[in-house]
């Protein structure tokens, strides 16, 4: 249940209603952007971002720094010994 | 897919399992096997899914956790819900897990199939997107979950608060994970030797909260993300803490969680949920703090308060062993009624609901063979 997808923000839906249109495989939906907005920043802020979708909601920008910062720690684990 | 390709590569795999056992490798023979416990249901359905369990050699037993909301649910609520899907004036909507679970007299799937109007909803901003609609029922979002849905429940209800929809209601059955952890640790039982902790409760709550399973218990706790190399890297930081003779709060997810989590989030959370003094929970029984329901300030939205609804305690049937297992006291297989009587197909309790559930997950191996 507490299933979450990687998507990325491509246009604000309505701003009123803080929702934007996140594409997720190719597949465009209708998310709730409020928990990733800066302080009062406007939803249009937040397009481009790459964020976790979960129950219609984003819950949280997605680090790329991180993520490839995780790769290469994952590499260096697998360095010290061959793989089968 | 990007942020999930790149952590289900099989070469990657096979060097963190050699990494995992370079650890175990220090840990005294007579500790062995470490039993460790994936929380999440989300876990769960990754490690069977990818058959991580195979990889790694006899010297880890992975226990599945109460992380799965469905599973944890005592049938005394599902019947309540189901009595109030029952109504006519009420339209009663929740994710499609929810409508597949066991109560006393059936599930939401057979109450609408009895009449009842029963959706399946995405997200509860799909059930105020129905209740906009409607002039004469009450739409009811049946919400349950862990933190990570929290917000989502709570964001709409401010939602239908700020646009006055009065045909919104929320019968709320969410519960909290750290409660339930504690719950866990204080259970009797054999005991466990470490946590994966849940990625997307954290993402929510930060790390902090978990300093008393590190503190207090002295276990150490890895916060995961939920690909198959996620989950590997979280066993093989947690097997190096125990070789160190460590019991600290690390965080593989880094991409997604924040140590300190997200505060809008938890702001909503704060504003529309307060603690309920007991909450029962399958297999942990009746607990303070761990649920929480829809504060005085938006009674109106509360669909106990609207209707009458009445929880009672109801037992499952003792031929199940549903307790046992949500506490990791008993492996899924060794239930007298798994695989026989009850299937994922035809459900008798509750963890063979969800492809999350300990039980349903175990299923599905099985099945596919060794």
């Amino acid at each position: 249940m507490c299933l979450g997808i990687p998507g990325r923000i491509v246009a604000v839906e309505d701003p009123e209603r803080l929702t934007a249109w996140v594409e997720v495989s190719g597949v465009r939906r209708s998310v709730n952007v409020l928990c990733v907005l800066e302080d009062g920043a406007p939803a249009a802020s937040c397009v481009g971002a790459w964020v976790l979708v979960h129950a219609g909601f984003a819950l949280a920008r997605i680090d790329a720094g991180e993520a490839a910062r995780t790769l290469a720690l994952l590499d260096e684990l697998g360095e010290q010994e061959p793989g089968p | 897919m990007r942020f999930v390709d790149e952590f289900r590569d099989p070469t990657r795999a096979h060097g963190l399992a050699a990494a995992i056992g370079r650890n175990l490798d220090r840990i005294p023979a007579g500790r062995l096997p470490l039993r460790l416990m994936e929380f999440c249901g989300g876990h769960t359905h990754t490690i069977h899914r990818y058959g991580l369990d195979r990889l790694l050699d006899g010297r880890i037993e992975l226990v599945h956790g109460p992380g799965c909301p469905v599973c944890v649910l005592p049938r005394g609520r599902v019947d309540a819900c189901i009595e109030l899907a029952l109504r006519p004036d009420v339209i009663l909507a929740s994710f499609g897990d929810a409508l597949r679970v066991p109560g006393r007299r059936g599930t939401l799937l057979e109450a609408r199939a009895a009449g009842a109007d029963v959706r399946v909803v995405y997200s509860p901003l799909d059930a105020l997107t129905l209740a906009r609609r409607e002039r004469e029922r009450t739409v009811v979002f049946f919400a349950l979950g862990f933190e990570t849905t929290m917000p989502a429940t709570a964001l709409t209800l401010l939602e239908a608060e700020r646009e006055g929809i009065d045909r919104f209601a929320v019968l709320c059955n969410h519960v909290t994970t750290f409660a339930t952890l504690r719950a866990l640790l204080e259970a009797p039982g054999p005991g466990l030797d470490g946590f994966v902790a849940p990625g997307h409760v954290t993402m929510i709550t930060g790390t902090a909260p978990y300093a008393f399973v590190a503190e207090e218990f002295r276990r150490p706790v890895v916060v995961a993300g939920f690909e198959p190399l996620d989950l590997l890297q979280a066993l093989a930081m947690l097997v190096a803490q125990l070789a160190d003779g460590r019991s600290e709060v690390e965080n593989q997810y880094r991409r997604v969680v924040a140590a300190t989590g997200n505060a809008a989030a938890r702001a909503a959370i704060a504003r529309v949920f307060a603690p309920r003094e007991a909450f029962e929970l399958r297999g942990l029984g009746a607990l303070p703090e761990v649920g929480v329901r829809i504060a005085e300030r938006y009674a109106a939205f509360d669909a106990e308060r609207r209707f009458p609804v009445t929880v009672a305690s109801v037992d499952d049937p003792a031929e199940l062993r549903c307790g046992d297992v949500l506490r990791g006291a008993l492996a899924p297989a060794a239930c007298p009624a798994f695989g026989t009587r009850c299937t994922p197909q035809q459900p008798l309790g509750a963890l063979m609901v969800s492809s999350e559930g300990a039980c349903a997950a175990a299923c599905a191996r099985h099945r596919a063979g060794p």
